[in-house]
C-alpha cells in the first residue's frame, strides 16, 4: 500500500466519474434541472386536464423546459397544476398555458407560450391564460351532431 | 439432533451473530470518531474496492443494458409500445438492477477480497502485532477499508446504470432501429429524481453499508488458520449477497408506500 | 517463592490458571521476571510458551490468577488501559508478523509515526539507525516477502525497539534459522539487554542458544514453572527436565525410556486407545 500519485490520481478520475454518472442520472435523467434548486415552480389552472399525468413535459416551441409536478383540485373544483420549469427561464406576466396532445393520438403535454409584457413570473406566481385540453371524443361528438343537425336542416 | 433442535440452534447461532456483528458495527463507528482520520489508506482503499471493480462493473453493466433494452424492445412490439423502451430500461436499472446488480458484483470481487485480506493478516499474527504497538487494528486496517465500501458502491452503480443506459442505447438504436431522440426522451420523462433516482441512491448506500460490515467482520472474526481464510472469504459472499437481496425487498416496498 | 526477589520481578505470575477449549495450559503458574535481565522460557511444544507471552501482553486473560506487569494488573485491565501498558513493551512474534502491505521502512517507522510527534527526517534517521544496528541497512525499500527469515525475524526486532520499551517479548525468535543467524539473533539480543538495560523474556526450545544468553530460566512443565539460573536447571532432578536436556545433547538418548513418552503411553492407555 504505498502511496503513489498516479494511483491517487486514477481513484480521483474514478470520483469524479462517479459523480459524473450520479449528476447525469440526477440532473438530465431525473429532471433535477427543473425540480429543486434547479427549478421554479408556476401554476396553472384548467377547466379539464384530459389525461395530463404529473411527469408529463412542459415545452416551449417544442423545446422540453421542465415537467408537471403535481396536479389537484382547487377550492373552485379546477385542476390547478404545478409546473416545475428550468430557474433560468424568463416568463413575462401574460404567458399562456395549453394542454396539447403529441402527435394525434399521443401523451398530452403543457405547452407554454411566452407572451410580451416586460414584468417576468416570480418563483410561486400563477399562469392567467389557461386553455384546457381539447377532448377528442368531445370533438368528435360535436362534428357527429352537427353533421346530425345539418342533416336535419337538409330534411 | 432432531431436526427441529438443529433449526433452533441454527436460529440462536444467527441470532447471536448478529448481536457480535452489531457490536462490531458500534465498535467500527466509535473508531471511525476518533482522529486520525487515516486518508491516505483510505484512498488507497477506494483504488483496491472503486477503480479496480470497474472493469467488472462496466462490462457487465453494457451487457444487462443490451440485454434489457432488446428484450423490452421484443415484450414492447408485441403491443406497438416500444417507444416506450427507454423508459422501462431506465426504470428497471435505475430502481433495481444497478444497486442490486452492483452491490453483487462488488461483494463478490471487492468484499471477498477484504475478508480474505483482514482474515490473512489475523492468520498471519499482524493484527496481534498492532496490538502490541498499541495501535488499534479497527482503526487502521478495518476503519478505512469499510469506508472506502461504503463510498464507492453508490458511484459504482451510477457508472453500472449509465453503462447499461448505454448498452439499452447501442441495442435498441443501433440494431433494432429505435429513434434515439425516442430512447432518450421516453426514458428522461419517465424517470423522477425523488422516486427513482433517491431510490437508487438510498439503496446502494444501505447495501454498501451491509457489504462493509459484514465483510470486515467476517475477517475480523475469522479462525488464524487457511480453512479460517476461505470460510471467511465465501461466508462474507453469500451472506453479505444475501443480506442484499433481502433488504432490497424491504426498502423497495418501504419506498412504494 | 522468595518474598524479596518479589519486589523485583518487572514481570510476575501468581497462580494463573487458563484453559484454551478443552485443553489446560497453567494449572497455577507462578513465576517472575527479573528487570534488566534475560530470562528464556524453556519447554516442550504446547506447554504454553507462547501463551505465556500473550498473556505478559494481555492479549489473553487467565481464568484465574493475576498477571503483573510493571506493577500494573495486566489480567484485569480493559483495552484501552492496555494500550498505555504496551507502549512499554516491544513484541517479536514468531515469523515477525511485519505488514506485508508496507516497506520494511515503513514497518519500522510505524510506531513513531502513530505514536510521536516526531518529523519525517528524524523518523527516517531513526529507522535508518535501528535497521542498521540489526544489520539490515539497506533493505528499506523491500517488502518483507522479499526477506529471508532471519532478515524479516531481525527487522521485527528492530520494529519492536524502535520506541525503546522497558521489556522486550521474543518468541520462538530463533526458531527455522541455521546456526549463523541463530547466533546473530542471539549476540542482538543480549546486547540489547546490556546496553540498554532491558528485561529480556525469550521462549525457545532451542537449548544451547538458552543457556548460552539466559541470566534465569523458566521451564514449563505440567501446567507449572520451574524457575532459576541455568546452572539451578542443570542440576535439576526432575525427570521431565533431565530428559528434555538430555534429549538435545546426550547421543545415547533413548526416547522411548523418556518420562515423557511413558507419561504418553499412560495417557494412551487410559483412553482406551
Amino acid at each position: 500500500m504505498q502511496p503513489s500519485p498516479t494511483r491517487d490520481l486514477v481513484v480521483g478520475l474514478f470520483v469524479l466519474s462517479g459523480l459524473a454518472a450520479l449528476a447525469y442520472l440526477s440532473i438530465q435523467v431525473g429532471g433535477m434541472a427543473y425540480t429543486g434548486p434547479g427549478g421554479q415552480r408556476l401554476y396553472a389552472t384548467f377547466e379539464e386536464v384530459g389525461g395530463l399525468r404529473p411527469r408529463a413535459p412542459i415545452a416551449i416551441a417544442g423545446v422540453k423546459v421542465g415537467q408537471v409536478a403535481a396536479i389537484d383540485l382547487d377550492a373552485d373544483l379546477r385542476a390547478r397544476v404545478a409546473l416545475d420549469v428550468d430557474r433560468g427561464l424568463r416568463l413575462p406576466v401574460d404567458t399562456s398555458a395549453r394542454i396539447l396532445t403529441s402527435g394525434l393520438l399521443g401523451d398530452q403535454f403543457v405547452a407554454l407560450e411566452p407572451g410580451a409584457e416586460e414584468e417576468f413570473l416570480a418563483d410561486g406566481s400563477e399562469i392567467e391564460f389557461t386553455e384546457s385540453a381539447i377532448s377528442l371524443e368531445g370533438l368528435i361528438g360535436k362534428f357527429v351532431n352537427n353533421a346530425g343537425l345539418e342533416e336535419k336542416d337538409k330534411k | 439432533m432432531s431436526s427441529i433442535q438443529t433449526l433452533g440452534f441454527r436460529t440462536l447461532l444467527l441470532v447471536v451473530h448478529l448481536g457480535r456483528l452489531g457490536v462490531f458495527v458500534g465498535r467500527l463507528a466509535r473508531a471511525s470518531l476518533a482522529p486520525p482520520s487515516r486518508i491516505r489508506r483510505f484512498v488507497a482503499e477506494v483504488f483496491d474496492v472503486g477503480v479496480l471493480s470497474l472493469p467488472i462493473v462496466c462490462l457487465s453493466g453494457a451487457t444487462v443494458g443490451a440485454v434489457l433494452g432488446f428484450q423490452s424492445y421484443v415484450a414492447l412490439a408485441r403491443f406497438g409500445a416500444e417507444g416506450s423502451v427507454g423508459a422501462v430500461v431506465g426504470l428497471a436499472l435505475i430502481r433495481e438492477f444497478g444497486p442490486v446488480l452492483t452491490a453483487l458484483l462488488v461483494t463478490g470481487r471487492a468484499g471477498s477480497a477484504v475478508a480474505a485480506e483482514i482474515a490473512s493478516m489475523v492468520q498471519t499474527g499482524q493484527i496481534d502485532g498492532l496490538r502490541m504497538m498499541s495501535i488499534d487494528p479497527m482503526h487502521f486496517v478495518v476503519m478505512p477499508k469499510a469506508w472506502a465500501m461504503l463510498f464507492t458502491l453508490p458511484l459504482l452503480s451510477a457508472l453500472f446504470i449509465v453503462f447499461a443506459i448505454a448498452g439499452g442505447y447501442g441495442v435498441v438504436v443501433h440494431l433494432l432501429g429505435l429513434d434515439p431522440g425516442t430512447y432518450l426522451t421516453s426514458l428522461e420523462d419517465s424517470v423522477d429524481f425523488h422516486d427513482d433516482v433517491m431510490q437508487s441512491l438510498t439503496k446502494a448506500l444501505v447495501f454498501g453499508t451491509l457489504m462493509a460490515s459484514i465483510s470486515t467482520y467476517r475477517g475480523y472474526t475469522s479462525e488464524p488458520t487457511s480453512a479460517g481464510v476461505s470460510a471467511a472469504t465465501t461466508g462474507t459472499v453469500v451472506t453479505a449477497s444475501v443480506a442484499v437481496l433481502l433488504f432490497d425487498y424491504a426498502l423497495t416496498t418501504l419506498w412504494g408506500v | 517463592m522468595d518474598e524479596s526477589l518479589r519486589a523485583e520481578f518487572h514481570i510476575a505470575f501468581d497462580g494463573v490458571q487458563l484453559s484454551l477449549g478443552r485443553r489446560s495450559v497453567f494449572r497455577g503458574l507462578s513465576c517472575g521476571f527479573v528487570r534488566g535481565q534475560v530470562t528464556v522460557v524453556l519447554g516442550g511444544s504446547g506447554a504454553g510458551k507462547s501463551t505465556l507471552l500473550r498473556l505478559i501482553g494481555g492479549l489473553l486473560r487467565p481464568d484465574a490468577g493475576t498477571v503483573r506487569v510493571a506493577g500494573q494488573e495486566v489480567s484485569r485491565l480493559p483495552e484501552r488501559e492496555l494500550y498505555r501498558v504496551r507502549e512499554r513493551i516491544g513484541m517479536l512474534f514468531q515469523g515477525g508478523a511485519l505488514l506485508d502491505s508496507m516497506t520494511i521502512f515503513d514497518n519500522v517507522a510505524l510506531p513513531l509515526r502513530e505514536h510521536t510527534d516526531r518529523s519525517p527526517d528524524e523518523i527516517a534517521a531513526e529507522v535508518n539507525r535501528r535497521l542498521a544496528d540489526v544489520g539490515l541497512p539497506e533493505i528499506g525499500d523491500l517488502f518483507p516477502r522479499h526477506l529471508s527469515g532471519g532478515m524479516s525475524r531481525r527487522a521485527a526486532l528492530a520494529r519492536s525497539v524502535v520506541m525503546d520499551p522497558e521489556i522486550v517479548l521474543c518468541d520462538e525468535p530463533f526458531s527455522g534459522l541455521d546456526p549463523l543467524n541463530v547466533r546473530r539473533i542471539e549476540a542482538l539480543l543480549v546486547d540489547l539487554s546490556r546496553r540498554r538495560g532491558l528485561t529480556l523474556v525469550v521462549t525457545s526450545h532451542h537449548l544451547a542458544s538458552s543457556l548460552r544468553m539466559a541470566d534465569r530460566i523458566v521451564f514449563l512443565v505440567d501446567g507449572h514453572a520451574v524457575s532459576g539460573t541455568p546452572q539451578d536447571l542443570l542440576r535439576n532432578e526432575d525427570r521431565r527436565i533431565v530428559d528434555f536436556l538430555a534429549a538435545e545433547s546426550d547421543p545415547s538418548f533413548d526416547v522411548a525410556r523418556s518420562a515423557d513418552e511413558r507419561a504418553a503411553h499412560g495417557a494412551a492407555g487410559r483412553a482406551g486407545a
